[in-house]
């Protein structure tokens, strides 16, 4: 008998079951079908004004600096006056985001480097997928558009957030991913992140910047 | 449960405790006076200990049998009445899952649960008592003991009586919500333990000022008032219903002296 | 790190932890820290006790088909790369992730911080073998310094202060200026995140362990605030996943009801900073991520558990609310409870994975006061359970011949009422003839466990039954 089998056995064994009931494997089933939602918090069933509104008051929050533009074509210059006004050096980090590449980074001074990254960049940015109203928490997904290295190595962490793609909660964030990758299946990483990276190891003083980014800064693109 | 037909006379059974009748009587006769007050008739049917050393020992047939002794000595009354959540909440908590699988007392132990209640969740939430006639100088601190608390929910009620005792000042302490360390045979088996809890509570009842400290509880306030008197403390420590029943006269808990006036 | 319990002694090492006075006094200045932010967070989502509700329910439904989930889940992973590996105890869990690191050619691993690595002692393994395992989260990596076991489940170095934490840096970081300025908590964070950053680097396997194991799409999450979770499996080429088998959800609702109660339990958070859904190795679009993605899902005990009074316990979610809310933990610290699981819930939970005759102690030493019930996320009756245990311990036998016989000598009596009033009659009356003319005993015979610490009232003279019956012959 194989470990597998030895656990399998016992938790039938425990649970009284042979494990080919019909009706059992049917709820099973039922449950992974259906995906029931559960309980929704009200706090961000809010219009769109509403979600970004309470996004923005999340995030912030949560130490994470937040700034609005009206357009995808607005984004470097606040990148580069971002990296300025923190005395940052004008270099970047970015994947190959379409959306990111299309903005006009040549008429800024930065000088935007493309992949991974290797723990050698001060700066990066990202696209969001997604992210959530309720907790002012960004979604970010793997691949070589928004390689995760680039969450976790920089120093600085400047995430692109379209406006239209906040939603409420958690919840619809899941219907999105189904529709995108099928349901069942998942990209291999979805990062859930809300402010820059702490630790309270320390007698419990909360201090930020532990082994992630020290800074986190959010450009939502409104039009 | 429905409030009682004003006029009707309801036969309460006070359930004394065994702590009560053997060391503070006055509790048991301030528990009947204010039961008395209410238009309750009170009895006191001949009792012992309802088991809960037992059973938070792991001593279930002991447990079992003293339960039914209760069981069979106040399930004839209207209403059972405990000065003690946490002998209260034995019998309205934990009666019924004693004899979970025993179909031929369960619903008689589930009878008794409903009928059971501490006093002043009783005097408030079932007959409606919305103030006393007592009076009481100087200021007093309420600890919440913890079955009384989270067990049966009793929070505001003492507070609500006690707010209406003339000259009585409440002031509350810091986490009067947390445990003072007694946890029955725990204060034994425990004691360097049970003794850190509750220093640390005692000094929140001196921090808050009170002169009079007051629970719902006596092991609670046992425990509270015999490390006050080893440190020498001068807060004089009563059960909330010496005080409702305006039969403060006794000398406080652990403190000497004559009965008072 | 250890993880050969030393719960037996629990007398002993609770009294050690408060006459060295270091512990409480670390914990005065956080427990506050957690109880004030849980009851925000609280306070701030009025939905909170339905999600408890919704939450306990979740896990009560998966426990009931724990087999079906488990095989979905497991068939989701090799889906997507992944392997799976079956471990019934801790010995073969420690020999499934050496040989993985050993087919690697591993010589550092990193490892996110993981309670279930520390109940299979990993790291000693590890270290025994040639493999160097480099704790990451920061409290773990002060406490591997120190080699301590973790004293909190969530926050392992609690029990230490900002003094004692610069010692050890400054024993261990010899490669740095001796004259360095450590004075301020930044600096200490900001060294440890330079001393870390290069073994992130060169590390051949990074090993977490999960928050939740998602059955519908085979994915890994875990819940970090500090990032060293994600570093550790995403720079490796090898990612190894070490979960206990009721870390299975249903569905990724469902995963998102329970992180709805869980950072708002454990530090009052609405949402811990990282949440990491882990699903397989990296894919062909990918530029990074592990090649190889490894589950070593530990059983230990646990499906014995399922069917039994102690089945509830399988809800847990390490939250540390439970201990963050204890009177007793708050004066000994984890390290008394002798293994890797503290406060309330390590006190229902290690009878169960040691044996309740080497922990019988733990859950003994509770007041019943009920506060990590009433806090716990996921409503487990942890004061319920801890009473189970002490029956299975008398119904063995198994506890202190005084404490039987002082019970029974009480119970003889209190079984016959007649005898029971006649017997408390002379004691109050002793006693108030003993206590004469004084409010307190300072000491009495057979009640110095009592007086030790504390008087005792002495009784008014007549119990209340025989005074009762004098007032209604009147």
């Amino acid at each position: 008998m194989t470990s597998r089998d030895t656990i399998f056995a016992s938790i039938r064994r425990s649970l009284a079951v042979k494990g080919d009931e019909r009706i059992r494997a049917s709820i099973a089933e039922d449950r992974l079908d259906r995906s029931p939602k559960g309980v929704i918090p009200a706090r961000a069933q809010l219009d769109a004004a509403g979600k970004l509104r309470l996004f923005v008051e999340k995030a912030e929050g949560v130490q994470a600096t937040v700034a609005r533009v009206a357009s995808a074509k607005d984004v470097p210059g606040e990148v580069a006056r971002y990296l300025r006004d923190n005395n940052l050096p004008a270099a970047l980090r970015m994947g190959d985001d379409p959306r990111l590449s299309a903005m006009p980074w040549k008429e800024t001074s930065i000088d935007v480097e493309k992949g991974r990254s290797h723990g050698l960049d001060l700066s990066a940015i990202s696209h969001a997928e997604s992210a959530i109203a309720e907790t002012g928490t960004l979604a970010l997904v793997s691949g070589h558009e928004n390689p995760t290295t680039l969450n976790f190595l920089p120093d600085n962490h400047i995430v692109v957030l379209h406006a239209a793609d906040l939603v409420s909660d958690l919840e619809t964030i899941w219907q999105r991913i189904r529709k995108k990758f099928g349901k069942g299946e998942m990209p291999r990483t979805v990062n859930f992140i809300t402010g820059p990276s702490r630790s309270g190891d320390i007698e419990q003083t909360i201090l930020l910047g532990a082994h992630g980014p020290r800074a986190l800064h959010i450009v939502v693109v409104e039009g | 449960m429905p409030r009682p037909e004003p006029g009707a006379k309801l036969r309460v059974a006070l359930f004394a405790t065994c702590l009560v009748d053997i060391v503070r009587p006055s509790i048991g006769f301030a528990a009947a006076k204010l039961l008395e007050q209410a238009g309750c008739v009170v009895e006191v049917p001949a009792q012992t200990c309802c088991g809960q050393p037992a059973f938070n020992s792991g001593d279930r047939r002991t447990t079992q049998e003293l339960a039914l002794q209760m069981i069979e000595a106040f399930e004839g009354y209207d209403y059972v009445v405990v000065p003690s959540g946490s002998c209260g909440g034995m019998i309205a908590k934990h009666y019924p899952e004693l004899f979970a699988d025993d179909p031929g007392l369960s619903g008689r132990a589930e009878k008794l649960a409903s009928k059971t209640f501490e006093l002043v969740s009783f005097l408030t939430d079932i007959l409606g008592v919305m103030k006393v006639e007592a009076s009481h100088k100087g200021s007093c601190t309420y600890h919440d003991s913890c079955s009384g608390l989270r067990e049966l929910g009793i929070k505001s009620q003492p507070r609500r009586l006690l707010g209406t005792v003339d000259g009585l000042d409440l002031v509350e302490m810091k986490d009067s919500e947390v445990c003072c360390g007694f946890g029955g045979t725990f204060a034994v088996k425990y004691g360097p333990i049970s003794d850190q809890i509750v220093s640390e509570k005692c000094a929140n009842i001196e921090a808050s000022g009170a002169k009079t400290l007051l629970a719902g509880d006596l092991g609670c306030l046992l425990n509270m008032a015999g490390k006050l008197s080893r440190m020498g403390s001068e807060i004089e420590v009563r059960h909330v219903a010496e005080v409702l029943a305006d039969m403060a006269n006794e000398p406080a808990i652990g403190k000497a002296g004559e009965k008072t006036a | 790190m250890s993880s050969r319990p030393t719960s037996h002694t629990f007398k002993d090492n609770a009294a050690k932890a408060i006459q060295d006075g270091g512990v409480p006094r670390a914990l005065k200045n956080v427990r506050q820290n957690f109880i004030d932010k849980r009851v925000k967070a609280v306070e701030a989502l009025p939905e909170f006790e339905a999600l408890r509700e919704s939450a306990k329910e979740i896990k009560n439904h998966t426990l009931e088909h724990l087999d079906l989930y488990l095989e979905r889940y497991e068939q989701k992973v090799k889906e997507s790369g992944g392997h799976v590996h079956f471990a019934v105890d801790a010995a073969e869990a420690r020999a499934i992730v050496l040989d993985i690191c050993r087919k690697a050619g591993a010589r550092t691993v990193t490892k996110g911080k993981s309670m279930i690595t520390e109940e299979i002692g990993l790291n000693a393994h590890l270290e025994a073998n040639g493999v160097v395992p480099v704790e990451t989260d920061l409290g773990e990596y002060i406490i591997q310094l120190r080699g301590e076991a973790p004293s909190h489940i969530i926050a392992p170095a609690v029990h230490l202060t900002k003094d004692q934490i610069e010692a050890d840096f400054r024993r261990v970081h010899t490669n740095l200026d001796p004259k360095r300025d450590l004075t301020e908590k930044t600096s200490l964070l900001t060294e440890a995140r330079t001393m870390l950053r290069e073994k992130f680097l060169v590390a051949d396997v990074g090993i977490t362990g999960a928050n939740f194991l998602i059955a519908e799409t085979g994915t890994s999450v875990i819940v970090t605030n500090e990032g060293n979770g994600d570093l550790t499996q995403l720079l490796p080429r090898v990612h190894v996943v070490v979960a206990s088998i009721e870390k299975v959800v249903p569905t990724l609702e469902d995963t998102s009801q329970i992180l709805r109660v869980l950072a708002r339990s454990a530090t009052g958070q609405e949402m811990s900073v990282y949440t990491t859904l882990s699903t397989g190795p990296r894919r062909a679009t990918d530029v990074d991520g592990p090649e190889e993605y490894h589950v070593v899902l530990l059983d230990n005990g646990r499906s014995a558990m399922l069917g039994t009074e102690f089945q509830d316990m399988l809800r847990c979610i390490r939250c540390a609310a439970c201990m963050n809310h204890c009177p007793v933990y708050h004066q000994i610290g984890g390290h008394a409870y002798g293994w890797i699981y503290p406060g309330p819930m390590g006190s229902v939970l290690t009878p169960s994975l040691i044996g309740v005759d080497k922990a019988g102690h733990l859950p003994n030493a509770s007041t019943f006061c009920g506060r990590c019930e009433s806090v716990c996320p996921m409503k487990i009756p942890l004061p319920k359970m801890m009473r189970h245990w002490r029956e299975r311990e008398f119904e063995r036998n198994l506890n202190p011949a005084v404490a039987r016989y002082g019970l029974g000598f009480w119970a003889f009596f209190a079984k016959k009422p007649w005898l029971y009033r006649l017997s408390t009659r002379l004691a109050a009356k002793s006693m108030k003839l003993l206590g004469r003319n004084k409010g307190s005993f300072q000491s009495l015979p057979g009640a110095g466990a009592w007086t030790q610490y504390r008087d005792f009232a002495v009784p008014e003279g007549e119990t209340f039954q025989a005074k009762w019956k004098k007032r209604a012959a009147k």
